[in-house]
């Protein structure tokens, strides 16, 4: 558990500056950002976006970090979804050297740091590998020795955010397994799987874990998240080693993900 | 600070009245939790008050469903932005819930709601009182679902919804203000949206 605001403090709106735009799949794009004042962050959280229009009105979402606390930088990762009010502005507006407000980090829970120790299931799908991705990158700078098994669902190869890297880190960081499985193509080659995630996978997962782990992480839509929890409880994982992180809102409108519950 | 280029999507005054800061309309009803969805069926659910740690009276989902029930028609605010308009609850209001329990006065000033899936969140008694909170166990005239925190869930619709604790199984009365599960994890200890008290210091 971690205190997200300092004792008697707030949790300050900033203006950060974008300083570059990546494009990561054909409708995810990724947002450098530099914030004035960031105390670090634990990876897992997310940082609250406010844009005000030139009347004042303002809209704010939530979006979470997929880079590593240990980056000088804040990687805030967003998906296009053409009916939302904010992500195509992120998408068609937003150029570097602009400049956005934010606040942050936010969310004490669906968070990993090298104290909390292994092994670690992390369980992605669709652009809810962001956060995930940041934990991932997170232990390759302090804990390389906890084993950590990451199985992403994404609907087509193209769709795969970040999919080089880390299929890279799968390679030559010792204790990283990588699943990466494709729903919407058929057929597709190794190292790509085919197929929703089921039990036998979560079976053959838990085996290469040694039973079942310290800790999971589960992040994606309702749907996906209920499918994953309920193969895990159904293996025997105790239900309180499983920390879940749904998106908020429908999708097809805000893109945002959020945190927090009921 | 005006966004470059932002101009964003307006919704009707008369819903804009209606909308908290920093929330937008949402016409779905997302999910979110911490954590997988307990499944409790109502034969094992029963719901208990307690002062302090002392249990005062204790219902099963049968005999919940014989006390006094009441419709509520209210906007709901969830602190990751999303709002809905004119959801209907219906259930046995915290004021009910005290008389049926033998209480003509609030024990204490604060009350921890607890949950089946040990989540738990904290509201001043004076939230509860006077028709404005419940424990529903019926939204739109079906039984709440599990993924919405069926059997039942706590109902404060003026506080942002992480208060309504879904999958609830008791309320405490208790001394002091204790912080819940998200109060303890750098939410804030009241979270009314009118103000925005998403976090602890807003």
């Amino acid at each position: 558990m971690e205190q997200i605001v300092p004792p008697g403090g707030r949790l300050a709106w900033q203006e950060a500056t974008v300083t570059a735009i990546a494009p990561l799949t054909p409708r995810v794009k990724g947002f450098m950002l530099k914030a004035p004042v960031w105390r670090g962050f634990r990876a897992g959280q997310h940082v609250d976006v406010r844009l005000t229009a030139p009347d004042g009105y303002q809209a704010e979402r939530s979006y979470s970090i997929g880079s590593a606390p240990e980056s000088p930088e804040i990687e805030l990762v967003v998906e296009r979804l053409d009916e939302g009010e904010v992500s195509p502005f992120f998408h068609e507006v937003v150029e570097p050297g602009d400049t956005i407000e934010i606040r942050g980090p936010i969310g004490g829970h669906f968070t990993w740091g090298q104290r909390d120790g292994g092994p670690v299931l992390l369980v992605g799908g669709g652009s809810g590998v962001v956060p995930l991705v940041s934990m991932l990158r997170h232990r390759a700078h302090v804990a390389p020795e906890v084993p950590m098994t990451l199985i992403y669902s994404a609907r087509t190869r193209d769709e795969v955010i970040f999919g080089d890297e880390l299929m890279m880190r799968a390679e030559s960081e010792p204790n990283l397994t990588l699943i990466l499985t494709i729903t919407r193509e058929d057929p597709v080659q190794a190292p790509f799987r085919m197929g929703r995630i089921g039990a036998e996978l979560v079976e053959e997962v838990l085996e290469g874990l040694g039973g079942a782990p310290k800790l999971s992480f589960v992040c994606g839509s309702t749907a996906f998240v209920d499918t994953a929890t309920r193969l895990l409880l159904d293996m025997d994982v105790p239900f309180p080693s499983i920390k879940t992180e749904r998106y908020g809102g429908d999708p097809a409108r805000t893109g945002a993900i959020g945190q927090p519950g009921p | 600070m005006v966004t470059r280029g932002f101009f964003g999507r307006r919704v009707s005054d008369e819903e804009a009245k209606r909308l908290p800061p920093g929330q937008y309309l949402e016409k779905g009803f997302p999910v979110l939790s911490a954590g997988p969805t307990p499944i409790v069926k109502p034969e094992n659910w029963s719901f208990t008050i307690k002062i302090g740690p002392r249990p005062v009276k204790s219902w099963s989902f049968e005999e919940f469903g014989a006390l006094p029930q009441t419709e509520l028609k209210r906007d709901i605010h969830c602190v990751t932005k999303w709002s809905k308009f004119d959801t209907e609850w219906r259930g046995v209001l915290f004021d009910d819930l005290m008389k049926a329990a033998g209480l003509d006065e609030p024990p204490t000033p604060y009350v921890l709601a607890h949950s089946y899936d040990d989540y738990t969140t904290n509201v001043p008694v004076a939230d509860l009182i006077d028709g404005k909170a419940m424990v529903a166990t019926h939204f739109a005239g079906y039984p709440i679902t599990s993924d919405h925190g069926g059997p039942a869930r706590l109902l404060v619709p003026h506080l942002y919804f992480w208060k309504s604790a879904k999958w609830v199984n008791g309320l405490q009365f208790t001394e002091r203000d204790e912080a819940g599960f998200w109060e303890l994890r750098g939410y804030h200890i009241y979270g009314d949206p009118w103000r925005e008290q998403r976090f602890a210091g807003d």
